[in-house]
């Protein structure tokens, strides 16, 4: 006889699925302004809370509020707004040449664009990022071509990968975009071994790691916590937080019991909680960590709060798992619509303006997308030559792979 | 009996498992509510309750984990590791515990779990989608490895599996769950329903771990292979003319040598196909048993066609990938000497 319960166990589950009304009121969102923007040489144990609040800049009217406001001028504005418009019109166009049959696959940031070309504008050249495949924004905020990205999305023979990678999964040291891969959480600490040789070698560069939330679970992020937490390298640690990862939403990654910001405090490594849709904000806080890395302060974890507005990619179909109007129901809004109104509030944008800027941006990316589509895709015109693939797996191509090159007969 | 796909048949083996044993718990990334990236869990969820069939973090290294230690209070885990490329996280505890745990407890605590991963190339999925890991598992003592070509054995396979009491690593060939496929991507897809082995019977069965099946008769050469690879080996044999004996070897370990011997030594001849790339692949294994047990039989070199020493390329896919054309030289080839 056991007086004992039985036992059962916790499976977390979404509070709505497909049919359900949208209901974000777990998300823990604050007034924007509300929270201060401390020294960067806070002790962090001073600003634990900030793993549970929320910088916001732009407010519900697009006013700009609060100690994080910062000094981007119309300008830098007008040019966040085009880098968040040219990834989206960028993306479509990929979406539709996907298709079209153009590529086989393609993965798409849509509602989460300021996270990225907004992180890039704090960064210098010369600092290093290691994202992931939905940080198309770093290329495009730091001006990398897109026609270079569309031949790798196309597998051509202008493709610098050389068909080697998925579309979308794009290498480019210049602009100081690692090459992505496709294993989650292995990059992470990519990111603090490059800082720390950064700070081995006393240079003045950083680093900044990406991570999906559902990714966060992966052992590789807890390993680079550590490593970061001990030699307190130059690294900046996102977490874009959009609220799913595939089917499964951010519970299942940990975010029911607690804030992805969370993670950072067990290695007393600061940690900022944003509204990951404000582009002012993102800049703020990236700023932030990134004066604190370049001051020899160490790492800062940043989780980015926003929502996966598409599909994960091409091959999934989200009406599956989640109610079908659920962006339109989130609470931090359309990045672009937000920086929009922002503008026009304060004199700087109009109506008619943002008209033309989305008509300028598409015809961009048409015209790239042709000059693509004139060295080939996936199936049709030129393509990287077969021999192209034995080369690279070594520095030196060793016997064996000359011998099966030539049984290949290329 | 039903015409099934190979998702289906997967499927239906967890069910029928799942309903006669209640110690079968399934789980791994997406698996739960959503049934699974490749719908292999579909609807399990909702029959057996969400503490039987759940999601599980992207953490490939804790879903093994866990899955050894509800093995060893004594469930019967079957976990899903999304792609066959993403298991190296969890490769330690695959190797490290699961193998080891009877050997190193003198039999007191083992895993008797099976670990499902679909494999192999085929959907333009490039290095992270295309693998076909099977040599770093039968390298591995402790370790069972399991591929299937079609959906009777797929279920029966997988029935045999979740109940052995040793760790199963269970490889599903993903080109094949929704067709077989002949190795030409130019040719429209085909569905399971007109494949006869798309036939899976009500209820549970058992294809018992170990032994080879038989999938084309012939005199001129044996062909060893398994997976994707047997619907590729048996164009290549229509295309050529060659009387090829096609031996889908479905478990890989325990590897039924005495199929192997008993075609060899009637053909004389041998090749060894897998889409894995070629050095220390599971083909020299092969290749040294034959050696080994059909030397003074052999008339000609044993030959290997596998996939190049190179990671798996995106748009060389049909470059890389072993196709009929080239098991078709080599059978012609074996033919000649
Ligand atoms: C090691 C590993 N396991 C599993 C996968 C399969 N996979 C690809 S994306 C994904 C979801 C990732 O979600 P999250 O980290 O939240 O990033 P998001 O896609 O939302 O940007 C999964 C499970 C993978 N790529 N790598
Ligand atoms: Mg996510």
């Amino acid at each position: 006889m056991t007086s004992a319960p039985r036992l059962s166990l916790h499976v977390p589950e979404p509070t709505v699925r497909p049919g359900g009304k949208p209901d974000f009121s777990h998300v823990g969102i604050a007034e924007a302004g509300e929270v201060p923007r401390p020294p960067i040489d806070v002790n962090p144990s001073e600003i634990r809370d900030f793993a549970y609040t929320m910088i916001r800049v732009l407010d519900d009217n697009g006013d700009a509020v609060g100690a994080w406001v910062g000094a981007l001028t119309p300008d830098d504005l007008r040019k966040g707004l085009r880098d968040m418009m040219l990834t989206r019109a960028f993306d479509a166009r990929m979406l539709l040449s996907q298709r079209q049959g153009k590529t086989s696959f393609y993965i798409q940031s849509l509602g989460e664009e300021a996270i990225a070309t907004a992180h890039r504008k704090a960064l210098k050249p010369g600092d290093m990022c290691f994202p992931t495949y939905r940080q198309q924004g770093l290329l495009i905020a730091y001006g990398w071509p897109i026609v270079d990205m569309m031949c790798q999305i196309f597998a051509n023979e202008q493709d610098r990968l050389k068909g080697r990678q998925l579309p979308g999964l794009y290498s480019a040291k210049e602009a100081g975009f690692f090459t992505v891969s496709g294993n989650l959480g292995t990059q992470y600490p990519h990111a603090v071994g490059w800082a720390m040789a950064s700070a081995i070698s006393g240079d003045t560069r950083i680093a900044s790691g990406w991570i999906g939330e559902g990714a966060t679970a992966e052992s590789d992020f807890h390993s680079a916590l550590v490593f970061a937490s001990v030699y307190r390298p130059p690294v900046i640690l996102n977490v874009v937080n959009n609220q799913w990862a595939i089917s499964s939403y951010q519970g299942i990654a940990g975010g029911e019991s607690a804030k992805f910001a969370a993670r950072a405090h067990g290695f007393a490594i600061p940690s900022l909680r944003v509204d990951g849709n404000d582009y002012l904000a993102v800049y703020a806080a990236s700023l932030w960590a990134a004066e604190r890395a370049r001051a020899n302060l160490g790492p800062t974890l940043i989780e980015w709060v926003t929502y996966r507005a598409g599909a994960h990619s091409t091959s999934d179909d989200p009406s599956k798992y989640r109610p079908k109007d659920e962006w339109a129901a989130w609470p931090l809004g359309d990045p672009i619509e937000r920086l929009k109104i922002h503008l026009i509030r304060i004199g700087a944008w109009s109506e008619e303006r943002h008209k033309q800027m989305q008509a300028e941006v598409e015809a961009e990316v048409l015209e790239a997308a042709k000059e693509a589509e004139s060295h080939g895709t996936l199936h049709d015109g030129p393509k990287p030559s077969a021999a192209t693939m034995f080369e690279q797996v070594y520095k030196d191509m060793p016997r064996h792979l000359r011998e099966q090159r030539q049984q290949l007969g290329v | 009996m039903a015409r099934m796909s190979m998702v289906e048949a997967i499927r239906d083996a967890m069910d029928c498992k799942m309903a006669e044993d209640e110690r079968v718990v399934v789980f791994g990334e997406d698996v739960g509510y959503f049934g699974g990236v490749f719908r292999c869990t579909d609807g399990l969820q909702r029959k057996y309750g969400k503490s039987r069939c759940f999601d599980a973090p992207i953490n490939e290294s804790g879903i093994v984990g866990v899955a050894i230690g509800m093995g060893a209070y004594g469930l019967r885990p079957v976990a899903e590791i999304q792609f066959a490329d993403y298991v190296y996280p969890g490769y330690d505890q695959i190797v490290s515990e699961a193998a080891r745990l009877r050997y190193r407890s003198g039999g007191e605590f083992f895993a008797p779990i099976v670990i499902r991963m679909p494999c192999g190339g085929g959907i333009y999925g490039g290095q992270t989608h295309s693998q076909s890991p099977e040599a770093l598992f039968t390298h591995v003592s402790g370790l069972k490895t399991v591929i299937p070509s079609n959906p009777y054995d797929a279920k029966g396979l997988l029935i045999a599996s979740i109940e052995d009491d040793d760790p199963v690593i269970f490889l599903e060939p993903k080109r094949l769950y929704n067709g077989p496929f002949s190795g030409h991507p130019d040719q429209p897809a085909v569905p399971w329903a007109k494949h006869p082995l798309s036939e899976v019977p009500a209820g549970r069965y058992i294809v018992p771990l170990g032994k080879a099946a038989v999938r084309r008769e012939g005199k001129g050469v044996t062909v060893l292979c398994y997976g994707t690879m047997t619907h590729v080996a048996e164009a290549a044999a229509e295309e050529t003319g060659v009387d090829a004996e096609i031996i889908d070897l479905r478990s890989l370990l325990p590897l039924d040598v005495d199929a192997i011997q008993a075609s060899v030594e009637k053909t004389g001849r041998c090749l060894i196909v897998h889409e894995a790339t070629l050095t220390s692949g599971f083909g020299a294994e092969l290749a040294a048993q034959v050696t080994e047990r059909c030397f003074y039989a052999l008339e000609a070199p044993v030959e290997r066609v596998a996939g190049w020493d190179t990671p798996y390329p995106v748009s060389e896919e049909w470059d890389y990938f072993p196709g009929p054309a080239r098991v078709g030289r080599a059978l012609v080839k074996a033919m000649e000497t």
